[in-house]
């Protein structure tokens, strides 16, 4: 499964993918389009990516996760135009008990949004676009 | 006898989302003198039409991986300037 996915993201799948019998808990994070930023409406979001570059980003990512936790971790990304509520991220891991399922599941996502190439452009109600900068919107704060 | 290291070295540099609208291009191969680094890339390029929207110190990736600009480069190294992640 490429980490990267033009399509809506299947979570059951992703679910499928990490659990066992062993696996007593599963941790999700989904991350979805908001319908603001910054006191703006919005209405989509465009995503890109450095798409052979975050692919290998989120296989370190996921092998970070497995050599720190005893858990199987798996994860996706949505690339293109996404509308107000689609899942733009997902990330999933199981592990025996909930502690470290909890643990990886917040590093992955942490991860993945600090190191994966991955950018957004905001569309607004007043028909303006823009590229988000998390950055600056902390410059701000 | 080892052969002596060129004296220049081509990169395959890559930009993105705004960086990429900055430069109005998605590729170019950038020449600089040998030995080199990401930083000394990332200088060649702010010095291009459009190069001083760049910031001095952007983030970037050397053969796909992150970089730091100290980082050496060789000759046919994919670089990618990459603007400020906003996945999730």
């Amino acid at each position: 499964m490429s980490f990267l996915t033009d399509r809506p993201i299947d979570l059951p799948a992703l679910h499928a993918a990490v659990q066992a019998p062993e696996r007593g808990g599963v941790a999700a994070f989904v991350g979805l389009v908001r319908n603001h930023h910054q006191g703006r409406a919005v209405l989509r979001l465009d995503y890109s990516a450095y798409r052979p570059m975050a692919e290998a980003e989120c296989a370190r990512i996921v092998a970070e996760a497995q050599a720190r936790w005893q858990v199987s971790v798996a994860l996706q990304h949505r690339i293109g135009s996404l509308a107000i509520g689609d899942a733009a991220v997902a990330v999933v891991a199981a592990s025996a008990h909930r502690d470290e399922a909890f643990a990886a599941c917040r590093f992955l996502i942490e991860e993945v949004k600090r190191r994966v190439p991955v950018w957004k452009r905001e569309c607004y109600a007043d028909g303006t676009v823009a590229w988000v900068d998390p950055t600056a919107a902390l410059q701000h704060a | 006898m080892p052969a002596a290291a060129p004296a220049r070295l081509t990169v395959h540099v890559l930009l993105f989302a705004s960086y990429a609208e900055s430069l109005g291009a998605e590729t170019l191969d950038v020449t600089v003198p040998s030995p080199a680094t990401v930083g000394g890339v990332v200088e060649r390029l702010r010095a291009l039409p459009g190069g001083g929207l760049l910031p001095p110190k952007p983030l970037c990736a050397r053969n796909l991986a992150h970089a730091d600009a100290a980082e050496p480069v060789a000759d046919g190294d994919e670089i990618a300037i990459l603007p400020p992640l906003a996945g999730g």
